[in-house]
């Protein structure tokens, strides 16, 4: 087994605790001199001499998704501007992306951690890694780059899309690694197998995949139609990007980077920690980040951890695939959408109690996406060109406001089904994702 | 001159138009004359019928997203090249037809077709102006 950095990597519980309760008290000096921080940390009645361990974290208060659009665009910063040298967001509940910030070193660490789940997914300097995730504000992209430079690998920043090229250089360049969202190395798989491809000159042996959820059943077939070990990777932009956790080729649950991150599962209704083993939400507390760290961050993905010593030999406690949400966020391509961000731009149609509904559905492999919006009488026209014009600028406003497009359906009034007098946002018919 | 046109959007779905017709059925209202636009995902049905505001509260009642146009009804000879008179009339003036279509018509020798313009109160001029017969609103829902 391959380590990036084994003492860390493998240190006993003991040496963590240690370690991770040093690291809290010195976040929690650090925050108290932030103005949003002291004032969240003396609501809570928090004093930084409190947190003498890593357990005395469950003192401190929670951050949500809310705090993060209540503070929009940098009101959670930690350094001053000057010191940030890079910028990504992610989307929000609505309108509004949620900003995040790195500073040098937070680029360094961010690179550092990336470089060792790829170590962990078998990958070394002597790879070459075609990198599908999208670049640009999405975290994926530039996260997974910058971690296999890290590596000494050689990174093909190709970003998602055009699959021919993408076949093109795997094939000419012998691409050893891909990374990019399960789905989309699904679709380059169908693409791939329908023809054109030399399968001597595929040298693909391991892929990284996660921004969004994906099952074993999935695992298998991208393992058998690419001839891969396939490596689920997890990482959200608020707590740091991908590189949080990520599988070894034990493939046993994703290894947590914990000395950099503290972990938590708790009960998502109570807030109330929940013993080891037991189902519940994830909550991450960032140790060393600068620019913006984050306190007990609430994901809300559901998972499970497991803190036994896995077969490779690591001691990082690992986590279960994710399982579910406890919100209503739809991953659709990698990308996160809630059903309230299309409400948003329903209002702004000057709708003013919108009925919609998002269809998702997988269509051969590919993540499919139609909104269902109910048309009311202000919508209405009696020319067919007024209504294809609304559509035309709701799909354009959709997919400027979630970034991905969809579909837009016009419904009749009251043909959206209702429970209890609350519309259902969702109807997702993917497989078991 | 003016004549109140009802439009009804319909989803692409079997049995939506039957209930139109079923609705204004049983509610004594008399369909004078209709057409159907559509596209792949949608319709939009357009009537004229006897008592346009009540049928519009029946409509509504019924769950069915109903607006209201003014379209004109014009008269023309039920015969070769009298439609074309009012049309070459309505384009020469620049004014754009957005949509039309014939009613069914007792008189023999008459053909009615109504007129979706924009510009409404200039076509009414217009067509007066040259002799074109416009039906009044009256006139139409007593058909």
């Amino acid at each position: 087994m391959m380590y990036l950095e084994k003492e860390v990597e493998t240190m006993t519980r003991e040496q963590l605790n240690t370690l991770q309760g040093e690291r809290l008290q010195a976040l929690v000096k650090r925050l108290y001199e932030v103005p949003y921080y002291r004032e969240k940390f003396k609501e809570k009645g928090v004093k930084p001499g409190d947190i003498k361990s890593a357990e005395d974290i469950k003192h401190l208060p929670f951050t949500t998704k809310q705090d993060l659009r209540d503070t929009y665009p940098h009101g959670m910063f930690a350094v001053p501007m000057e010191d940030v040298v890079r910028m990504h967001a992610s989307s929000g509940t609505t309108g509004k992306p949620v900003v995040v910030g790195y500073t040098k070193n937070d680029i360094n660490t961010w690179g550092n951690l990336m470089a060792r789940c790829m170590m962990m997914a078998g990958l070394s300097k002597k790879d070459i890694v075609q990198n599908a995730y999208g670049y640009g504000l999405f975290t994926g992209g530039l996260g997974v780059h910058y971690g296999a430079e890290a590596l000494g690998a050689t990174v093909v920043p190709m970003s998602g899309g055009n699959t021919a090229k993408q076949l093109m250089l795997m094939q000419d360049f012998g691409t050893t690694a891909l990374t990019c969202t399960p789905t989309y190395a699904l679709y380059m798989a169908e693409e791939a197998h329908a023809g054109g491809v030399d399968w001597e000159k595929i040298k693909l042996k391991v892929g990284i995949f996660g921004a969004e959820p994906w099952s074993n059943a999935m695992r298998k077939e991208l393992e058998e139609r690419w001839n891969i070990t396939a490596i689920d990777i997890y990482g959200l932009s608020e707590v740091l990007g991908p590189g949080v956790a990520c599988e070894c080729q034990c493939q046993n649950g994703l290894h947590i980077n914990e000395d950099h991150f503290i972990v938590e599962v708790i009960d998502p209704e109570t807030g109330e920690p929940l013993p080891d083993g037991e189902k519940g939400e994830l909550v991450f507390t960032s140790l060393t980040k600068e620019a913006f760290p984050v306190v007990r961050y609430r994901t809300r993905d559901i998972s499970v951890l497991h803190k036994e010593q896995c077969q490779c030999g690591r001691t990082l406690v690992r986590m279960e695939r994710v399982t579910g949400r406890t919100d209503d966020m739809l991953i659709i391509r990698g990308v996160n959408v809630f059903p309230s961000q299309v409400e948003s731009v329903l209002l702004e149609f000057g709708e003013t109690e919108p009925h919609y509904l998002l269809v998702v559905e997988r269509k051969g492999t590919m993540d499919d996406l139609e909104i269902w919006v109910e048309v009311s009488d202000s919508m209405f026209s009696d020319k067919v060109r007024g209504l294809e014009d609304l559509e035309k600028r709701l799909r354009s406003r959709v997919l400027s406001v979630l970034g991905i497009s969809a579909k837009i359906k016009l419904v009749e009034p009251k043909s959206i089904p209702r429970s209890e007098g609350k519309a259902k946002r969702i109807v997702d018919k993917r497989p078991n994702s | 001159m003016r004549v109140q046109q009802l439009s009804i959007f319909l989803e692409n779905k079997t049995g939506r138009l039957a209930r139109v017709t079923e609705v204004m059925g049983e509610n004594d209202m008399n369909i004078r004359a209709l057409s159907i636009a559509d596209t792949t995902d949608f319709g939009i049905l357009r009537l004229i019928v006897n008592k346009p505001d009540q049928a519009v509260d029946i409509l509504r009642e019924a769950g069915f997203v109903v607006s209201t146009t003014d379209v004109l009804a014009v008269e023309v000879d039920d015969q070769p090249g009298s439609l074309s008179k009012a049309m070459t009339l309505l384009d020469e003036n620049g004014i754009n037809i957005e949509y039309l279509y014939a009613f069914v018509q007792k008189d023999p020798s008459k053909a009615l077709v109504v007129f979706r313009v924009e510009q409404v109160d200039q076509a009414i001029e217009l067509l007066q102006k040259n002799g074109i017969t416009l039906m009044s609103s009256e006139q139409v829902y007593k058909l």
